[in-house]
């Protein structure tokens, strides 16, 4: 226990150090003039993939123990016998906090459904749990502040509970494989095993392992990229076609995002660059949650499960939430 | 005999968790029968909602996460 505390002070050090490590280090390297491209570059690159990567690991480290509170199992009693409205909005919290794998996506739907759950609220759990992570939070706090990062956050769930609500309103249960409705499981408890706080802190140390050894060189690319944009590419180049004026940008982007797939790590810093470089926030963040939140690779998953003009349905009803917070952005900023 | 079944349709993790089955009871002379099970409807008649999981002789073990190979070694004997 000890020393969890010794290695999040160390923690806290570095961090709030890491601006000067970082020109100290440059300053070695006779990276002295900030005024040239590379330099510049150089610099950038730095200072920002040790930022975060220390924010990612601190993050993973807290969700893990977060997580090891919430199960599939657990949600899904939270969320039987829940009115549509009440069931959305608590699907979609309970989404951030759940242990999910898009690979899981297919026996999770069955087990909520065959549960009783309604369709528009498990596909409100379906929605925010992939878009709504804490690799996408933390970047978005380490590159932009705590202001996007909760405006991600929010927007992203409001996305979750009203696609799912409506969608529950539409009564498409017709577009599920009927054998989906025929399974008759038997719902076994798997012994809970009693775990202590150190066990939580074990299920911490997993996650680092797990989640930071899979997506560390996502972000070193993507900020090696964002670095030399950063130095490189002249301020206003996106400005033309992916800022305010263009009122085509929104839809486009998220046409585009939807068949493009990658996890935060890799899309966030490359949207950096893309808000660097003239693109407006609606519109790059419109980007970015279609990129993470639908997938061709989900809907091909989801496929087994659902027809396919339910998919289209699905996908067109989260597209359209995306593309109105996107609009309402390019509004207010 | 000790009846393995490794349930999950794919995911990297459920190979692993299949070769650690192969090699525990290998390693301990465990005489066990494993099987994959892909089919959806047969992993999902255990109820189960996270891949992999594991069910050994009828009891589901685990789902959504590895287990130890002590605890996996343990869990083949006292089936056994």
């Amino acid at each position: 226990m000890w020393f969890v505390g010794v290695l999040i002070a160390l923690w806290f050090i570095i961090y709030l150090n890491l601006e000067s490590i970082s020109a100290f280090i440059c300053n070695i390297a006779g990276l002295t003039s900030v005024t040239s491209d590379y330099a510049r570059s150089v610099e950038f690159f730095i200072f920002e993939v040790p930022k975060v990567l220390m924010l990612l690991t601190l993050i993973v480290f807290l969700m893990g123990i977060v997580r090891s509170y919430f199960s599939p199992e657990k949600t899904r009693a939270l969320l039987e016998k829940k009115s549509l409205f009440l069931g959305n909005i608590l699907a979609s919290v309970l989404g951030i906090f759940t242990p999910f794998c898009s690979c899981s996506a297919v026996p999770l739907f069955i087990g909520f459904v065959e549960a009783g759950i309604p369709l528009g609220v498990t596909l409100s759990f379906l929605i925010a749990a992939p878009m709504i992570n804490e690799i996408a939070v933390i970047l978005l706090f380490g590159l932009f502040g705590w202001k996007t990062a909760m405006i991600y956050v929010s927007t992203g769930l409001f996305i979750a509970i009203l696609s799912g609500y409506f969608i529950g309103k539409l009564k498409l249960q017709k577009y599920v494989e009927p054998w989906v409705y025929e399974i008759k499981s038997s719902r076994q408890e798997i012994g809970e095993e009693k775990i202590n706080f150190g066990g939580r802190i074990e299920s911490g140390y997993a996650a680092v392992k797990d989640i930071v050894s899979k997506v560390w060189l996502y972000i070193v690319v993507g900020v090696g990229i964002g670095s030399l944009a950063h130095g490189y590419v002249p301020a206003d180049f996106l400005a033309g076609f992916m800022g305010k004026s263009a009122w085509w940008a929104v839809p486009l982007s998220v046409l585009v995002g939807i068949p493009l797939y990658s996890n935060a790590a890799g899309i966030i810093p490359i949207v950096q660059v893309l808000l660097e470089k003239g693109a407006s926030l609606g519109t790059a963040l419109a980007f970015m949650m279609s990129v993470i939140g639908l997938s061709l690779p989900e809907a091909i998953i989801l496929k087994k499960v659902l027809k396919i003009q339910m998919i289209f349905i699905f996908f067109g009803i989260v597209g359209i939430g995306i593309i109105i917070v996107g609009y309402l952005f390019n509004l207010i900023y | 005999m000790v009846v393995v079944k490794v349930l999950g349709s794919g995911c990297a993790r459920c190979s692993e968790l299949e070769k650690m089955c192969f090699n525990v009871a290998a390693e301990n002379n465990i005489d066990a029968d494993i099987q994959k099970i892909t089919d959806l409807k047969e992993i999902m008649s255990h109820g189960i909602m996270q891949t992999p999981g594991l069910v050994i002789n009828g009891k589901v073990k685990i789902s959504g996460k590895l287990p130890n190979a002590v605890t996996l070694l343990h869990w083949m004997q006292e089936s056994n």
